[in-house]
């Protein structure tokens, strides 16, 4: 039995960013199953949020204590950038490329890509170059690139905000998937309808403040705070 | 004991890569190069005494410096002075004269300062400075430079001013200068014989012994540098100072003039 | 301009003509240019890269020394490696002075900062792309510098093929540490120095002319030879 990677403790953990607090303090535990959708306006934070969580980004206060070593942590969960990283190869090699970063032999990495590749549904551009891809593409490419790893713990920050209808439907459905087979996944997104349709809880962000982790029912019927409610009947926050 | 004999093996073919291609390495000056009569006597000596000559084509002063540091095996150049403070310096075994040739003023055809006319080289270089008409200086303390810096100072002209352009490069560079400013300069004969850059430039003077150029060689000390081939450079010298380097220097021609004297003399 | 046409017309010539000298020549200056090449790209490419991926305490001034070594007279630099291989300096025992090899260690001299520059800059922009991803993935040093020559190589060749530029023109060191000598060191630029020296306009031209025509077919062959590796754009 391989020891859970949750819960992830966060204590008064803040990001300073030239001289002001762009985020925090935050106190907050990570645990269960399920989507955790991450809402809030422009600028409150979302990003940097998700970020320190992943420990890309170093906080400047507070500590981050998961289940298991920090190390193999970082292992054990990937993250979906918002803007898509490709990296100058072709489909497949960008999809294989974190196993070969773990030593997994090419020939291997690039079979177990085409699996990934197939799940994502780019089986037919495997071997064009990833530069060439539509933006709906790219996503995808990124998200099979996190899922290769078979990470505990999936992160994504806004992975459908620059796409059409019909890969954001496609995307979804993947990350249902990916959910049902017991990833824990947290994102944040600017899509409502999304958060509905995806999320099992809601936290709301403002001003690099938690103001609410709520369950979605409760989150769309009544919010706790004042700017939440602000927030869902679309009103501008300051 | 079958690998230890391949190492020998393979030693022994290193070693007779080595040996088999004798090569000599000798720094000349620019002068001599250009005069082309090297081209006439490598082949002759590879075909003599099996020596492969390899040629450093620099000034009078790299040429010795090159000798001091043991990067050649022997010299072969024409600045007496500088020869035998070199070799007082413990950087050589001998100084051989081996051959002379002339140092000669080029100028403009029209011969604006009248050098022509003069009986000596000084008179003539007196002309030029009085007439400030335009002279290039190699500038570059070669032998040839050493012999115009001796001539001026005989002449008792203080060689400087507008019309005075030391261009501190090789004889070829600086007659490329004087024929693309139509100035005076002092080249050696074979230099000039060969350049085929001549412009408007023309022999403004020639014929004083005060002009004779004096080749010597001169082999690195092997007493300072063990690594110099010192059997080689002997069996060179032996060749220079024979007959047939004699036959071979005053049989060298160009548009029928000799251009070197063989003045070696039997030890 | 009738020079010009002297000089075309006789490399012509020397090129119909399969001159063994200009053969010998031009071959000894593939060798030892290429060799140098290879050798600064192997040292020069990874440090670009190297300099981009640490953020230590110096690296601004390294960097600042790097491109100025880029200006480095290439007298001074064939000066410097006079002194190091000479019979009287350290490493006079090797024998290496006036030796192809003698060559290739000046010439990698002045082209390492080259590469080192130009792979820096181009490998910079590469990485304010990949950073957050592999950080994400935890690569280490040594696996994002592959990565980042790897998928930069496109940038990283430009930086090789501008120290091949640098090298095959270089005269001033070469003609220190080589010495020119007929069948043993000379190579096209010290050639033109030569014929350049004897007032051979024609023939230095001519030889200009073959040098600069190298130059093109080597950049050419280096291009189409990347570009088949794989079909697309990038």
């Amino acid at each position: 039995m391989v020891t859970p990677l949750l819960p992830l403790k966060m204590e008064n953990v803040s990001v300073r960013r030239g001289g002001k607090t762009i985020l925090g303090p935050i106190t907050l535990q990570l645990a269960d199953e399920g989507i955790s959708i991450l809402l809030g306006p422009n600028g409150s934070g979302k990003t940097t949020l998700l970020k320190t969580m992943h420990g890309v980004e170093r906080p400047n206060t507070g500590t981050l204590q998961w289940n298991v070593g920090a190390e193999d942590a970082r292992l054990r969960q990937a993250f979906v950038f918002q803007s898509p990283t490709i990296l100058r190869r072709s489909v497949l090699d960008n999809i294989a490329y974190p196993l070969t970063l773990r030593g997994v032999k090419r020939a291997e990495a690039r079979d177990r890509a085409e699996a990934f590749a197939a799940r994502v549904g780019l089986t037919r551009v495997l071997d064009q170059h990833g530069m060439v891809l539509s933006g709906g593409e790219k996503q995808k490419l990124a998200l099979a690139r996190a899922l290769i790893l078979e990470p505990d713990l999936l992160f994504l920050d806004e992975p459908c905000a620059n796409l059409d209808g019909r890969a954001t439907r496609d995307i979804e459905e993947i990350l249902l998937a990916v959910r049902a087979e017991g990833t824990r996944i947290v994102m944040s997104t600017h899509d409502l309808g999304q958060a509905r349709r995806l999320g099992d809880e809601i936290w709301f962000l403002h001003a690099g403040q938690l103001r609410e982790t709520t369950p979605k029912g409760q989150f769309f019927s009544e919010p706790q705070s004042d700017t939440a409610r602000s927030y869902l009947r679309g009103d501008l926050l300051p | 004991m079958k690998f230890k004999s391949l190492i020998l093996a393979a030693a022994l073919a290193v070693a007779g890569s080595f040996a088999s291609a004798e090569e000599f390495k000798m720094s000349v000056t620019t002068s001599f190069a250009n005069s082309g009569l090297a081209e006439v006597l490598l082949p002759e000596i590879e075909k003599d005494i099996g020596l492969t000559v390899q040629l450093l084509i620099v000034g009078t002063g790299q040429a010795l410096e090159l000798g001091a540091n043991g990067d050649v095996d022997a010299v072969l150049v024409h600045s007496k002075k500088a020869e035998e403070k070199w070799l007082g310096e413990g950087n050589g075994t001998h100084r051989r004269e081996i051959m002379y040739n002339d140092f000669i003023i080029i100028g403009p055809a029209a011969d604006p300062a009248g050098a022509k006319a003069a009986t000596t080289a000084t008179d003539a270089l007196k002309a030029i400075a009085a007439a400030q008409a335009k002279f290039v200086s190699r500038g570059d303390d070669s032998g040839t430079h050493k012999m115009e810096l001796a001539l001026w100072k005989k002449a008792e002209v203080a060689a400087e001013g507008e019309w005075y352009a030391a261009v501190g490069q090789g004889m070829g560079a600086a007659l490329n200068t004087a024929a693309g400013m139509n100035a005076y300069i002092l080249a050696d004969r074979a230099s000039w014989l060969n350049f085929a850059n001549k412009a408007d430039l023309a022999i403004a003077f020639e014929g004083d012994p005060a002009l004779f150029n004096q080749y010597a060689y001169l082999p690195v000390n092997p007493a300072k540098h063990a690594h110099v081939k010192a059997d080689a450079a002997a069996k060179l010298e032996e060749w220079l100072v024979s007959p047939r380097a004699k036959e071979l220097i005053e049989g060298y021609k160009i548009d029928g003039q000799q251009l070197f004297v063989f003045n070696a003399t039997a030890n | 301009m009738e020079k010009i046409w002297e000089g075309l017309t006789q490399a012509a010539m020397l090129i119909v003509g399969f001159d063994p000298d200009l053969m010998e020549i031009t071959l000894l200056s593939l060798r030892v240019t290429i060799t140098a090449t290879l050798i600064a790209s192997a040292i020069g490419l990874p440090l670009g890269a190297w300099l981009v991926v640490n953020r230590f305490r110096f690296r601004r001034v390294v960097i600042a020394i790097i491109n100025a070594l880029m200006g480095l007279p290439p007298v001074v630099v064939g000066l410097f490696v006079y002194v190091l291989l000479s019979r009287s300096g350290p490493f006079g025992v090797l024998g290496l002075l006036f030796t192809p090899t003698a060559m290739i260690i000046a010439q990698v001299i002045i082209i390492t900062p080259i590469i080192v520059s130009i792979s820096h800059q181009a490998i910079r922009e590469l990485w304010a792309d990949y950073h957050d991803l592999l950080i994400s993935l935890n690569a280490t040093r040594r696996q994002r510098i592959a990565t980042l020559i790897m998928d930069g190589r496109r940038a990283l060749l430009t930086a090789s093929l501008a120290g091949f530029g640098r090298a095959i023109g270089e005269v001033g060191a070469i003609m220190i540490v080589g010495g020119n000598i007929d069948h043993a060191t000379r190579v096209l630029t010290t050639a033109i120095a030569l014929e350049t020296g004897k007032g051979e306009f024609g023939m230095a031209l001519a030889l200009g002319f073959i040098l600069i025509g190298l130059a093109i077919i080597v950049n050419l062959g280096v291009h189409m030879l990347s570009r088949t590796e794989r079909g697309s754009r990038w």
